[in-house]
């Protein structure tokens, strides 16, 4: 079956048709070209694919697309603005908080997620925060360091 | 991968998600169980109806000596809520420990008991408190206990059109807590104990031992006939033979029992 569904993206309403079993994620790779969120696994498991919906953390591969229809997605490209990297992003880059840099689109949409609501976040509730996202290379040091930084620098500005 | 061919509707109130069900539909409630089978092909519902839109099944109120919880509210919402945190705090920290924020945000308690995974912490917490759930189908309405309601591994006593409208907690469950044991952090409960110390005496309930919850008897029965906590823990995996796996041998998981019936009986205590 399909269904008309209009999903405002970063910002943008979108209207297109799709097949009522589409899951979110390959609505946002494959129809919007938004290839930003990644896709890790079958199970639910990694985390790659987070993404805010209607402000609230949730994986994108494990709703359908007609789930989304009226109600509001952001994604990992909406942080940069005019070529201005957002302190999130700086963060990552500035404390080595990646390296094949396939789990950093979901790191950072989970991160945000503590952090715009609470940016005075322990690095315990960060790191809880992050429970539900896995990363093959860093070793979670670095990437931890890099939301602190970002929590803080968001907290001052 | 993509799930299979499916029809989506998304009903807006519980008789509609009902007449759905009984056409055939599968309930979609948080999807965190559902969807990962769907992309696996574990399943494949030609129909799912999304109980998402109906507002009968949101929210938690007292209600006499119970609390309502309906079946569409979110493992989050469930592990802050002032209510269950003061009368059922078992439940909420199971709540609390599930999976990981995302899932948090959109798994749901009665998903949780309807999907009857025998490593879900849930069940047992919501057993250890002595809780119930309310079901509706085309037979009417009926309450069932959460200890016959988990039948075996995946399996409820639910009919194929009944669906959980709410989970009731007693008020009366007294001081509890819940201690699990998993590897990481995002993994399932190898085994998990819910403990409640009420006024009826100590009930405890574990999961990974069987396939259901299943209450520990032999450790309730010390304790609530004035023995030592040391020789309910000794004792605690009596009846259980819980299948070697690559999660642990049969002792070891007889072994994690008594210590986490233990540690769960120590906070409940405490509290
Ligand atoms: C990576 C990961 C880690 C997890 N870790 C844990 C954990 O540590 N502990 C734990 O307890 N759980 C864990 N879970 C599972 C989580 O708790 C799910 O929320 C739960 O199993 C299913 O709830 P749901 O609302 O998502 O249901 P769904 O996935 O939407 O549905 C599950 C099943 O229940 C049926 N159903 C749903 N609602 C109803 C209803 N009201 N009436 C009748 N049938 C219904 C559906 O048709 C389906 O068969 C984890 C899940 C994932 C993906
Ligand atoms: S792709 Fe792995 S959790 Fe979504
Ligand atoms: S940077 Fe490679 S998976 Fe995290």
């Amino acid at each position: 079956m399909e269904q008309t569904i209009t999903v405002t993206v970063n910002g943008t309403a979108h209207t297109a048709e799709v097949e009522q079993r589409m899951l979110l994620v390959h609505f946002l790779r494959e129809t919007l070209n938004l290839t930003g969120t990644h896709i890790g696994c079958d199970t639910s498991t990694c985390g790659c694919c987070t993404v805010h919906l209607d402000g609230e953390t949730v994986l994108s591969c494990s709703l359908l697309a007609v789930q989304a229809d009226g109600r509001a997605v952001r994604t990992v490209e909406s942080l940069e603005q005019n070529g201005e990297l957002h302190p999130i992003q700086k963060a990552f880059h500035e404390n080595h908080g990646l390296q094949c840099g396939f789990c950093t689109p979901g790191m950072m949409m989970s991160a945000l997620g503590v952090i715009e609501q609470h940016p005075g976040a322990s690095d315990d509730e960060i790191r809880e925060a992050l429970e539900g996202n896995l990363c093959r290379c860093t070793g979670y040091q670095n990437i931890v360091a890099s939301v602190r930084s970002a929590a803080d620098e968001m907290a001052r500005s | 991968m993509i799930p299979s061919t499916l029809e989506y509707t998304k009903a807006t109130s519980l008789d509609e998600a009902l007449a759905a069900v009984k056409a055939g539909a599968r309930p979609l409630a948080g999807g965190m169980s559902l969807m990962p089978m769907m992309r696996l092909r574990l399943a494949a519902p030609g129909a799912v109806v999304d109980l998402g839109g109906v507002p009968e099944l949101v929210g938690i109120c007292e209600d006499g000596d119970e609390i309502a919880v309906g079946a569409m509210t979110t493992h989050r919402s469930v592990a802050n809520d002032p209510l269950i945190r003061q009368h059922c705090h078992v439940v909420a920290q199971a709540a609390a420990g599930v999976g990981s924020m995302t899932i948090r945000n959109r798994g749901t308690i009665g998903g949780s008991l309807a999907h009857a995974d025998p490593h879900g912490d849930l069940p047992a917490a919501i057993l250890a408190a002595g809780g119930a759930v309310i079901v509706r189908g085309s037979g009417g309405e009926r309450r069932i206990d959460v200890g016959d309601l988990i039948t075996s591994y995946l399996t409820t006593s639910l009919a194929e059109d009944e669906l959980i409208t709410q989970v009731r907690l007693p008020k009366g469950a007294g001081q509890s807590a819940y201690a699990k044991f998993h590897r990481r952090a995002i993994d399932w409960s190898i085994v998990g104990v819910g403990v409640s110390i009420g006024a009826n005496g100590v009930r405890a309930a574990a999961i990974g031992v069987g396939d259901r919850p299943m209450r520990l008897s032999a450790f309730e029965s010390v304790l609530n006939g004035g023995g030592s906590l040391d020789d309910a823990i000794a004792q605690a995996g009596e009846g259980l033979s819980p299948l070697g796996d690559l999660d642990g041998s049969t002792e070891y998981k007889l072994h994690l029992v008594g210590v986490l019936a233990g540690q769960a009986h120590a906070e409940a205590s405490s509290r």
